[in-house]
């Protein structure tokens, strides 16, 4: 892209140009000869390098920005319960303790798809990382919320039978093309989508949408005709409804005299009290912050997740701390960031002699001792991470060594695993290489002339090294410290194999939460987080080393 | 003490007998003899005391009496004979170790080889740190090595324990067998990730070597527009932390393989390889474009030019003229990609299903529930397999600084 721009404008300087007297074998001025040239060069390279990036932008980049993405996005509450979240958002939280009985009648029309769908258990458990009891909640209703409005349903039938009849509304609600469709439909493959008949939703809206959402529900679901099925009891009570609510029936309607008949019975029906039905299924429906919950989330996105990486949470209140007890992520990111460092810091102490020994050695000697730094660079992480673990065991090498040595009691074994000190022991020989391997390379520029000069001129060995040696090696100890400070923060292996409880890192929480506690928003939200700080690193690792200068193996 | 420290010969004794190599020798013979006395069931002062007793005896009568080398081995001998009377052949070979350390020890002390590798000038203190400096080193390297080494002789128990039995320690031949490799090799539990890991790593191989050189090539030509941000892109699979980029696949592959079940009409089996091969892929470019463009920094561009001028189309110029030269570089960065997939196990962890179990899969598997020893077997077959690459990227390394000029160390 960037090279058609450039060549363009390169292009057009040249023909504005006037005097461009030297020419080309061909012709051609030589400016535009020698762009052409370097446009042509560009594109080759840019060629070369397209099937790579474009493989990479699709299956690295995107996916991680798709999960980034999911760590703000919220929109299972809006999708599952459409109707509710719309009149929800009118409450005043103020004015009244619980929502009106416009809340809760779209509550039940939801509830009754969402259980059908079989989806208010998912948005159960995602409302209950935000306040507990919500899963059981939302499972409660879903076993009752199909008798919500049967009150109704009884005294339409008792009106006239034919409100028993699923043919009615058909006549009523159904499109005409769904029903060519439908009535061609042998049974093979998907069931043609229900479509409403025209104007249906202006006459009828609460009915029409439930209608739909019903019609869908029986040919997906239940993979049923709904012209044999009768509607659930929210049909009713939006029928009821609706025609409470003035519904104009023109006069061409299908069925127009019955739903005139109802509309003027309705006026004498016996109402059924929602909410009670709502509170006999679980008393929470009553519960003002039940509701506040449901109201605080159901826009599409949200902080949410990023509060609870904090130990926040996102109440209607506004932000605020979780209980004590719940309080785990700062904690473990801080763990993390120290575990991190203490293994950085112990690589340094132990890579410096090695880098020290390796740049000073003759190159035969060093090219031998380095194989002893690359085999365990390529050897298998599990392998060392198994060695580690049978290692630092209870009843392991090193501690029947101790016992036999007699350093340590036998009944009085260390505990070496399942630990802090055993993912330190252990992710410091893993990332040892890492640290020795950057150090190496810039000890090996340092003259060890300079050391001598120091020495002649009358410093101490201590002061040579510190005040001439130390500080040349220090931007082989900044990029060593990076490269093996990236790599520990993100760690998962090794820490859940040998960290027991008190030695795991943060990406063991982001695994759980992926595959355990599907809390994938949560997970997501970690990884933003662990992600922003590696790239932090890498910004710095960049800046003081440059990427293009990585080197594997020595 | 600083002013013994001139000795143009080696060979000569530097310090007094009696105020340094014996006592030296005794406190050192005292420690060998603690550890000799725990395995031969004495008390820990009586074994200090004992071990002092005799080093201090053969330091006297070796360095009067004996030149180093039969020295050397008369000490070892020596304690091989006390080793076998306390503890039989296993005690005799803890013996040899001893008794090898002691001699060593002795000869070392006694002439002034301590002194090797430091200026004549150098100080005691100079000395004692430089052999000090030696003997961390030492140790680093141990704790670098040690573990690896460990589990070789560990896979070879007999039985399923994770340390040395006794019978191991006694060298008895009943202590050790071959169980471990057998149940590998036909325990269909072990066998099935083996092929999955032998199917899915030369595969992503493939690509990542394929798209990985293509690339690099591109990015070594002298105008890129945009070169850095590239490389950022491209680096990227190996800077992002494991589990963030499994994350994102677990995402995205989970949808791409019902796309491809439903729309596309493949196998649940072979979709799911397909992910793991892609995913694999995409881990193992970066060490693929490190590699390769690290050996085009060495590549005369102006060979290709050479070739073009003689009329070779680009695609012989590249097979005859830039792939040969830079095929070490192609072929180490393929041998990072392919360890990158055969070793990798978050990710699979991830994207795959059962049908997809890796080699590193089963073996993390197997050490976070129901640890067993078959474990150690198949780490140790994977040290002989990295020992292998190692081998072959070090040769590999050598030639192309050979072909560079410079010396191959």
């Amino acid at each position: 892209m960037t090279d058609a721009t450039h060549g363009s404008a390169a292009d057009k300087s040249v023909t504005t140009d006037p005097s461009g007297p030297m020419l080309a074998a061909d012709g051609t001025p030589l400016k535009t000869s020698l762009n052409r040239a370097l446009r042509k060069q560009k594109r080759r390279a840019l060629f070369l390098i397209a099937p790579l990036l474009v493989f990479i932008l699709v299956t690295f980049i995107y996916p991680i920005g798709e999960m980034l993405f999911r760590s703000v996005e919220n929109q299972i509450v809006g999708d599952t319960l459409p109707r509710t979240v719309r009149v929800l958002a009118d409450w005043d939280t103020e004015a009244s303790d619980i929502p009106g009985p416009a809340v809760f009648s779209a509550l039940a029309k939801d509830m009754m798809v969402a259980t059908e769908e079989k989806n208010h258990t998912r948005l159960g458990s995602r409302l209950n990382y935000e306040a507990s009891g919500l899963s059981s909640l939302f499972r409660k209703t879903g076993r009752g919320v199909d008798d919500v409005g049967e009150g109704y349903t009884e005294q339409f039938v008792a009106l006239d039978p034919a409100w028993e009849d699923p043919q009615t509304f058909i006549d009523i609600f159904a499109g005409p093309r769904w029903l060519d469709a439908n009535a061609e439909y042998d049974g093979e493959g998907p069931r043609p989508t229900f479509r409403l008949a025209a104007g249906i939703g202006e006459v009828l809206p609460q009915t029409a949408s439930i209608y739909r959402d019903f019609a869908r529900v029986v040919q997906t679901e239940d993979d049923d005709n709904p012209a044999e099925e009768e509607p659930w009891n929210t049909v009713y009570l939006a029928l009821y409804e609706d025609l409470q609510a003035g519904a104009v029936i023109p006069a061409d309607m299908a069925h127009a005299d019955m739903l005139n008949a109802a509309q003027v019975a309705a006026a004498s029906f016996t109402t059924t009290d929602v909410l009670a039905d709502f509170v006999s299924f679980d008393k929470d429906w009553a519960d003002r912050d039940v509701w506040r919950i449901i109201q605080t989330y159901s826009a599409p996105y949200t902080t949410g997740y990023f509060l609870n990486s904090a130990d926040l949470q996102l109440t209607p209140d506004g932000v605020a701390w979780r209980p004590e007890n719940e309080r785990v992520y700062v904690t473990l990111f801080i763990r993390t960031l120290i575990m991190s460092t203490a293994i950085t810091v112990s690589c340094i102490l132990l890579g410096y002699p090695i880098g020290w020994l390796l740049a000073n050695l003759p190159s035969r000697q060093a090219n031998l001792l380095m194989i002893l730094v690359l085999l365990p660079f390529w050897t298998s992480l599990l392998v060392r991470t198994s060695a580690w673990k049978v290692l630092l065991q209870d009843q392991g090498v090193i501690n029947d060594l101790l016992v036999w040595i007699g350093v340590v009691a036998d009944d009085n074994r260390l505990a070496l695993i399942n630990n802090a000190t055993g993912t330190i022991i252990s992710m410091t020989h893993i990332l040892l290489p890492f640290m020795i391997l950057p150090l190496y390379s810039v000890m090996k520029t340092i003259p060890p002339s300079y050391l001598r000069a120091a020495k002649s001129l009358g410093a101490t060995n201590w002061t040579a090294f510190w005040r001439v040696y130390f500080p040349q090696s220090v931007p082989g100890i900044g990029a060593g410290s990076i490269l093996v400070f990236i790599l520990a923060i993100g760690y998962y292996i090794t820490p859940e194999i040998v960290g027991g409880t008190k030695g795991v890192f943060i990406s063991n929480r982001i695994a759980y939460h992926i595959s355990t506690s599907l809390n994938w928003g949560l997970a997501a939200a970690l990884g933003a987080i662990l992600l922003v700080i590696v790239l932090g690193f890498y910004w710095a690792y960049d800046r003081i080393v440059g990427i293009d200068n990585v080197k594997l193996g020595g | 003490m600083s002013s013994v420290a001139f000795n143009p010969e080696q060979g000569r004794p530097l310090h007094p007998f009696a105020t340094f190599t014996l006592p030296l020798v005794a406190v050192f013979g005292g420690l060998l003899g603690f550890i000799g006395g725990q395995a031969a069931g004495l008390g820990p002062l009586e074994g200090f005391i004992f071990g002092a007793v005799i080093a201090a005896a053969l330091a006297f009568g070796l360095t009067r009496f004996v030149a180093p080398r039969p020295g050397r081995w008369l000490a070892t001998a020596i304690c091989a004979a006390l080793g076998f009377s306390a503890g039989g052949f296993p005690g005799a070979l803890g013996g040899i170790i001893l008794g090898a350390l002691l001699g060593w020890a002795i000869y070392w002390l006694h002439r002034g080889d301590y002194r090797r590798g430091v200026p004549v000038y150098a100080t005691s203190g100079q000395v004692l740190w430089h052999n000090s400096f030696k003997f961390i080193c030492g140790a680093i390297f141990f704790f670098l090595i040690a573990p690896i080494i460990t589990i070789i002789p560990l896979s070879f128990n007999a039985q399923n324990f994770f340390t040395f039995t006794p019978e191991m320690l006694a060298l008895d031949p009943a202590g050790y067998s071959l169980k471990h490799y057998a149940d590998f090799f036909s325990n269909d539990a072990w066998l099935q990730p083996l092929k999955n890991s032998l199917i899915i790593a030369p595969f992503a191989t493939v690509i990542s070597v394929t798209l990985g050189t293509l690339a690099a090539i591109g990015l070594s030509q002298s105008h890129v527009p945009g070169r850095r941000a590239i490389m950022a892109i491209l680096i990227s699979p190996m800077i992002v932390p494991l589990i963030i980029s499994a994350t994102g696949m677990f995402f995205f592959y989970s949808q791409m393989g019902l796309f491809m079940e439903n729309y596309l009409g493949m196998s649940k089996t072979l979709t799911g390889y397909i992910k793991v091969i892609l995913a694999h892929a995409a881990l193992g470019v970066p060490f693929v474009i490190i590699t390769v463009t690290a050996t085009l920094v060495s590549f005369d561009q102006s060979l290709t030019r050479a070739a073009a001028n003689m009329g070779a189309n680009p695609v012989t110029t590249f097979f005859k003229i830039q792939m040969p030269l830079i095929l070490p570089g192609v072929i180490s960065g393929g041998l990072f990609a392919f360890i990158t997939s055969f070793d990798e196990v978050v990710v699979v962890l991830f994207v795959g299903a059962a049908a997809q179990k890796t080699l590193p899969w089963q073996m993390f598997t197997g050490l976070r529930e129901q640890i067993s020893p078959t474990i150690l077997a198949v780490a140790t077959i994977l040290v002989i397999v990295s020992i292998t690459l190692l081998t072959v990227v070090e040769m590999l390394r050598r030639r192309s600084e050979r072909l560079r000029g410079m010396s191959p160390g």
